[in-house]
């Protein structure tokens, strides 16, 4: 218990402090460097710029405090950027796609789009799935459910490699597709549309599985007693569909909707195994870009990233807590 | 009294089914060929060549060849990646387990108010980015000098697993009845001896459902590994991700082809032979919520 709440609650309050610092600037002297000319006997003296690695040692702690101000800053809300472009402005419409462009929004739109798009086809999916492997004979299920769990269990960052060798222009599926559309210099990973699509798909594929299996679980204890009675008072297959089982599978839905909601917020493996950062780029995807890939690390920026992205969560979040907390109150 | 189903909706959910399968097993079987081929066939200019294995014949003679695998595993020493997720991920099990079966029996025998809102912080937790809590504990790892080493990622997968495991063990406790505890305690036990006589036994199933999510977690995880571990440090998933790094030679997408079946191998067999109790543990979650 203690634990948990040191090692995730301070993290918490480390970002938003961190969050307020910015990184130190290198300190730059000038070098002269001079060599020596044998053959005329003459000495040639440069001056350029470099680290000055004495004043870099003076320097302690995390930068110096700047307050709010990295939370304006162009990785994250840009509000000069934005400023300066709205000045700059030529047409309402090139101001919005500029705006896009911004690294923070870019990534904010990307990620809102693939946890709100690829949520109800992951339910619709999983649904359809488990219907079906509940009209099957119960001797095959036991494999079939192996088999179709495979996309949920496998490492998340194999998957997203695993399929992205796959739509290579020379792979199997980029050639399909190629043959169906009939343009054969089509290609899945060039074009940044193509490869929101195929980020999409793969996040539904990767997580259809676990619908699928809470709600054939679900369908294991609808009540045979309801069925008959839907059935004697004449009830189609689809009204008994449609009166009975989706009510009872409603919480099922409502939990995995949430579960899924939570885990397409956080999506930053299949980017990472697309080499997709040049087409896109989630929050997480930011907050690792600050944070591990740079070599001068942003310490400022990763955190107040992670601070924006908190309060995100939580306010995703509110409404499953407003209504937990309101049972519990009755 | 049992529903006849009618032709036309049978033979639909069969094709359902059947297309699922396919499209969830065909990635999986298709790499595995690919990984006994060499470079120009799996990432060459014709498909059919991974199947047919024209230059793997040019090259080594035969159809297949396992020569993928002797360089990620003697030549890139892979096993030590694949001996460091085994640490990470048998420790990660066992001390969540530990504390989530401790913590869950508390929440479930409690009814503080403060056990609601440790839940509900728990829920909380559980929904956080993984990175955002990375960029939090990278600085100060930096400054105490433990950033890059194994414990320390150990510990922080089981801060990120602890919130889950409660939640998991706390639903699994409640469906054990308190006049078990009770009647324990009446017959004489201390609370300690109740809980490990009287309710452990009880538990298992429960405790194996946890500890096989808790693994999956570890296992599959590259948030964490990535940015907590020093390259030497590294375990399977960070490992086969710098295969794929800018720096390419002859045959290091092979090497990723190579590691991918190797690091997916284990997971399969693990959850083949478990997959009773994963599904069971889904369901009991998923009713309880």
């Amino acid at each position: 218990m203690i634990a948990m709440i040191l090692l995730i609650a301070l993290p918490l309050v480390g970002i938003t402090y961190q969050s307020m610092f910015r990184e130190h600037q290198k300190p730059l002297k000038e070098v002269q460097t001079c060599t020596a000319d044998f053959l005329t006997n003459t000495q040639k003296c440069e001056t350029s710029v470099a680290v000055d690695f004495e004043k870099l040692k003076e320097q302690k702690g995390i930068g110096e405090f700047v307050g709010l101000k990295l939370y304006g800053g162009y990785k994250l809300f840009a509000f000069e950027a934005i400023g300066k472009e709205w000045e700059k402005r030529k047409s309402l419409s090139q101001f919005i796609g500029r705006f896009f462009n911004l690294p923070f929004y870019n990534a904010l739109i990307f990620t809102l789009t693939y946890t709100f798009v690829a949520t109800p086809f992951v339910i619709l999916l999983g649904l359809i799935v488990a219907f079906s492997i509940n009209n099957l004979t119960r001797s095959i299920r036991g494999p079939v459910i192996f088999a179709g769990l495979l996309p949920m269990i496998i490492t998340p960052l194999i998957g997203a490699l695993v399929l992205f060798w796959m739509i290579d222009g020379n792979g199997i599926i980029g050639s399909a597709v190629q043959f169906v559309v009939g343009d054969p210099d089509l290609s899945l990973k060039a074009s940044t549309p193509m490869v929101w699509v195929v980020i999409l798909i793969y996040g539904i594929w990767h997580s259809t599985p676990f619908a699928m299996i809470v709600f054939y679980a679900g369908l294991q204890t609808v009540s045979s007693d309801q069925i008959e009675a839907a059935m004697i008072d004449g009830g189609s297959r689809w009204d008994r569909m449609r009166y009975v089982v989706l009510p009872h599978l409603m919480p099922l839905i409502i939990f995995v909707t949430l579960i899924h909601l939570m885990d397409a917020f956080r999506v930053f493996e299949p980017i990472i195994g697309f080499s997709a950062e040049a087409h896109v780029k989630s929050i997480s995807f930011l907050i690792y870009e600050s944070l591990v890939i740079q070599e001068d690390k942003l310490w400022g920026t990763g955190s107040a990233t992670s601070v924006v992205t908190v309060i995100m969560v939580l306010i995703l979040l509110t409404p499953v807590l407003i209504r937990t907390w309101r049972d519990f109150r009755r | 009294m049992v529903a006849r189903t009618p032709r036309a909706l049978q033979l639909l959910t069969y094709g359902f089914v059947i297309v699922w399968v396919i499209l969830s097993t065909f990635p999986f079987l298709w790499t595995l060929l690919g990984s006994f081929k060499v470079t120009s066939d799996f990432f060459g200019l014709d498909w059919m060549n991974v199947v047919t294995g024209e230059f793997t014949k040019k090259q080594t003679g035969g159809a297949l060849t396992g020569e993928n695998y002797q360089r990620l595993w003697v030549d890139q020493q892979f096993w030590r990646n694949a001996l460091n997720t085994l640490i990470v991920t048998v420790s990660v099990v066992v001390i969540s387990l530990t504390f989530g079966v401790l913590g869950g029996y508390a929440l479930a025998r409690s009814r503080a108010r403060y056990a609601f809102w440790i839940l509900i912080v728990a829920l909380v937790f559980r929904a956080m980015p993984h990175i955002t809590l990375i960029s939090g504990y990278l600085y100060p790892f930096f400054e105490l000098g433990i950033w890059g080493y194994l414990p320390t990622a150990i510990i922080v997968l089981v801060a990120i697993n602890q919130p889950f495991t409660i939640w998991m063990m706390r639903s699994f406790f409640l469906n054990v009845p308190t006049e078990l505890d009770e009647s324990a305690l009446v017959d004489g036990c201390t609370r300690i001896k109740a809980f490990w006589h009287v309710i452990m036994p009880v538990m298992w199933p429960g405790v194996v459902t946890t500890g096989l999510f808790s693994f999956l977690l570890a296992y599959n995880d590259f948030t964490v590994t990535v940015s907590l571990l020093s390259g030497e440090n590294f375990t399977m998933v960070p490992k086969l991700n710098s295969f794929l790094g800018t720096v390419m030679y002859e045959g290091s997408r092979m090497n990723a082809v190579a590691a991918v079946v190797s690091a997916t191998a284990p997971l399969f067999f693990l959850v083949m032979f478990f997959q009773r109790q994963l599904v069971a543990g889904l369901t009991q979650a998923a009713v309880k919520g």
